[in-house]
């Protein structure tokens, strides 16, 4: 079992005929997905990777049953192809694209919202979803580890990558990256009640970064709703104020935004944060051989 | 990107929000020339990018232009909260009757903007919001439907502004969301936003941050930049389009994506607490994801051109980059800044994990680089790394 993301998500790729596009599209379907066409208004009609290429995402859909988008195209474009991806309803929509400006976000953010939030954005710049062994939809590599019972959510790619590898040997149900932008669609919150509500999920793994307080409220959530084991790691604790640490929204501003304050958080209500990611793995292990 | 007080006036000025008269000055000639121009009482305010700089003595007022020249003199060169003072802004004196506060911001956890008003602006706007929050008004703004001048004004009524300062002061905040909107800014602040003696509403203070992933709609932003305080090696690393940042240990750091970067800094300085000296990090460095062997070179030059740099650690996770390609983007690497003549002198740890991590080992043993040591994992090559920057210190 698996969150969101299934042997049966069908997918389709805006920005597909694009560079980052093109190599992930291979990279999805040599991973199982099944991706089932691309997006590009300008080569509507085509045949791209041995895919169709379609005008619209409401036509895609039309076409192919698809409902997962993933979208590769440039940051100027983003705010757009997301809206139309809403406007199609599709129920799930990934967004890769690294670089989107803030008020472009807030926008195609609040645009679903007013749509009736029938579209579940997760992204931006973040890795997408896998579900090892089903499907992935995104850039998270699918060969690091096998399907499994433990679910993670991150803001981090690669220590996405970090933490499915150490705890290879178990496997995971869902791998979901959220991303590290100031604004973003799915949260800890959102991948934390899914994971509960998942009977092919037996703990979590949670991974933060300095800036914001998501990491405070996904605790808050945990106390309230979360039964199921949950083990976190927080980077940033080294962080100087102030400064943006490669993510747009990794950033301490004054005092708020801290690694210390978001770990104190999140033991306070129980759950164990590792120092490094290994410890985060073994802290991992230890709750799973315990089952 | 964080502005200047005056740039963000200048900003404001564009948009029509009414600002005080006032001249940038950096030198105290410059000063009392400026008061000169001005004529009359003038306020001489240094510009930082800090707050709390009126606590601080960083705000003066001067009765004439010998007078201007005398606070500058105070004001310029003045260390406010780790900030030199190079500048002060020069600005007629406003006779101020009333005080408010405004802003638009991004509110991240509820993923909309802000507009924030208070009757209670000035200094101690914090102490306010946090003693009585009721004096500060909090509205979402959807970003749909934005801010015209009705809803500036229902703004500006939530907020307690009084009768007589509604239509100036919703004509600003109007003014203020075309700027917020129309410049990308994250924050647009005016504290405090004044109805002076004659009934007008200005900005007599501004703070402005704008969102740095919108450079490439927003060229004109790139003036803005404080060339003169960019540290040289952040400077050197934004020209080669690496994601750097300069900190103040010995232990030189490359990695892959901000996340695993900002836990190898971490990691290091833990590691670091066991040895003499206790290394820290000297940088972050995310080489992203597709570390091909130029921005290898690339992110090795920029490390080791900081002379704090005893140690080097590159922490690789090959995901969508296979360790093979980063292995040879290493002996390439070494090999092109040798034939430059800038050969990796001091000793580099390696620890390459994930996709063909196996291979990628096997390329590096067998260039047989002096100086560089293969580490399985990532918290041994942590404490590797740590121990050669204290040895080297």
């Amino acid at each position: 079992m698996a969150i969101w993301l299934t042997e049966n998500s069908k997918i389709i790729v805006q920005g597909m005929t694009g560079g980052e596009g093109t190599k992930h599209t291979r990279r999805m379907l040599a991973a199982g997905a099944r991706v089932v066409g691309g997006v590009n208004a300008r080569k509507a009609g085509t045949v791209h990777e041995g895919l169709p290429v379609f005008g619209t995402v409401a036509e895609a859909m039309a076409e192919t049953g698809a409902d997962v988008s993933v979208v590769f195209v440039p940051p100027a474009f983003t705010k757009d192809a997301v809206k139309e991806a809403v406007d199609a309803g599709i129920p799930l929509c990934v967004v890769i694209t690294e670089g989107v400006p803030v008020h472009d976000t807030t926008e195609f953010w609040a645009y679903a919202v007013a749509k009736g939030g029938k579209t579940r954005i997760i992204g931006p710049n973040c890795p997408g979803i896998a579900s090892p062994g089903a499907s992935n939809a995104g850039i998270i590599p699918a060969d690091i580890t096998t399907a499994g019972r433990i679910g993670l959510v991150s803001k981090s790619g690669t220590l996405t990558y970090q933490l499915m590898y150490e705890l290879r040997d178990f496997g995971f149900s869902t791998a979901v990256g959220i991303g590290g932008d100031p604004v973003i669609g799915t949260t800890h919150i959102d991948a934390l009640e899914a994971f509960q509500a998942d009977p092919g999920t037996d703990a979590i793994v949670m991974i933060g970064e300095i800036g914001g307080d998501a990491e405070e409220r996904a605790a808050a959530y945990i106390e309230q709703h979360v039964t199921k084991p949950v083990v976190a790691y927080v980077a940033g604790f080294t962080a100087p104020e102030g400064k943006t640490m490669g993510h747009a929204g990794a950033i301490v501003s004054g005092s708020a935004g801290t690694a210390q304050a978001k770990k104190e958080a999140l033991e306070k209500v129980g759950v164990r944060v590792g120092k490094t990611p290994s410890e985060t793995a073994r802290l991992m292990r230890e709750v799973m051989r315990s089952r | 990107m964080d502005l200047f007080e005056h740039q963000a006036k200048e900003l404001f000025a564009e948009y029509g929000i009414p600002v005080p008269r006032g001249i940038v000055a950096h030198t105290v000639e410059e000063a009392r020339a400026a008061a000169e121009e001005l004529t009359g009482r003038v306020v001489v305010k240094a510009q930082v990018k800090t707050g709390g700089r009126g606590k601080a003595g960083g705000v003066k007022v001067a009765d004439d232009a010998a007078d201007a020249e005398r606070k500058a003199t105070d004001i310029l060169g003045m260390d406010i909260k780790g900030h030199t003072v190079h500048k002060v802004l020069i600005e007629e004196a406003s006779a101020i009757a009333e005080e408010y506060y405004f802003s638009f911001l991004l509110d991240r956890a509820n993923r909309t903007f802000l507009a924030i008003c208070s009757a209670a602006g000035g200094m101690d706007i914090e102490e306010v919001a946090h003693n009585t929050p009721e004096k500060v008004a909090k509205i979402p703004v959807s970003p749909l439907t934005g801010v015209d001048r009705a809803r500036a004004r229902e703004i500006a009524v939530a907020g307690g502004l009084p009768e007589k300062a509604l239509d100036g002061a919703a004509e600003l905040i109007e003014k203020l969301w075309a700027a917020f909107v129309d410049e990308d800014a994250s924050l647009v602040e005016v504290n405090p936003m004044i109805l002076s003696a004659d009934g007008q509403v200005k900005a007599l203070d501004g703070k402005v941050t704008l969102d740095d992933n919108a450079a490439f709609r927003q060229p004109e932003h790139e003036a803005y930049a404080d060339k003169a305080a960019e540290d040289p090696l952040e400077a050197a690393a934004k020209a080669k389009d690496l994601n750097y940042v300069k900190l103040d240990g010995s232990v030189g750091i490359i990695g892959n994506g901000a996340g695993l970067v900002m836990s190898t800094l971490d990691v290091v300085a833990y590691a670091g607490e066991a040895f003499p000296g206790q290394p820290k990090p000297a940088n972050f460095l995310d080489i992203g994801g597709g570390a091909s062997a130029e921005v290898m070179a690339a992110g090795l030059e920029i490390i080791i051109s900081d002379p704090s740099v005893k140690s080097i650690f590159v922490n690789v996770f090959g995901g969508i980059t296979a360790c093979d390609a980063v292995a040879n983007g290493i002996v390439s690497a070494f090999q092109l800044l040798e034939s430059r003549g800038e050969a990796v002198t001091r000793p580099l740890v390696v620890r390459l994990d994930g996709n063909n991590a196996l291979l990628g080992r096997q390329i590096l043993a067998d260039a047989k680089l002096a100086g560089v040591e293969l580490v399985d994992t990532m918290d041994e090559a942590a404490k590797r790394a740590a121990e050669l920057a204290a040895v080297g210190a």
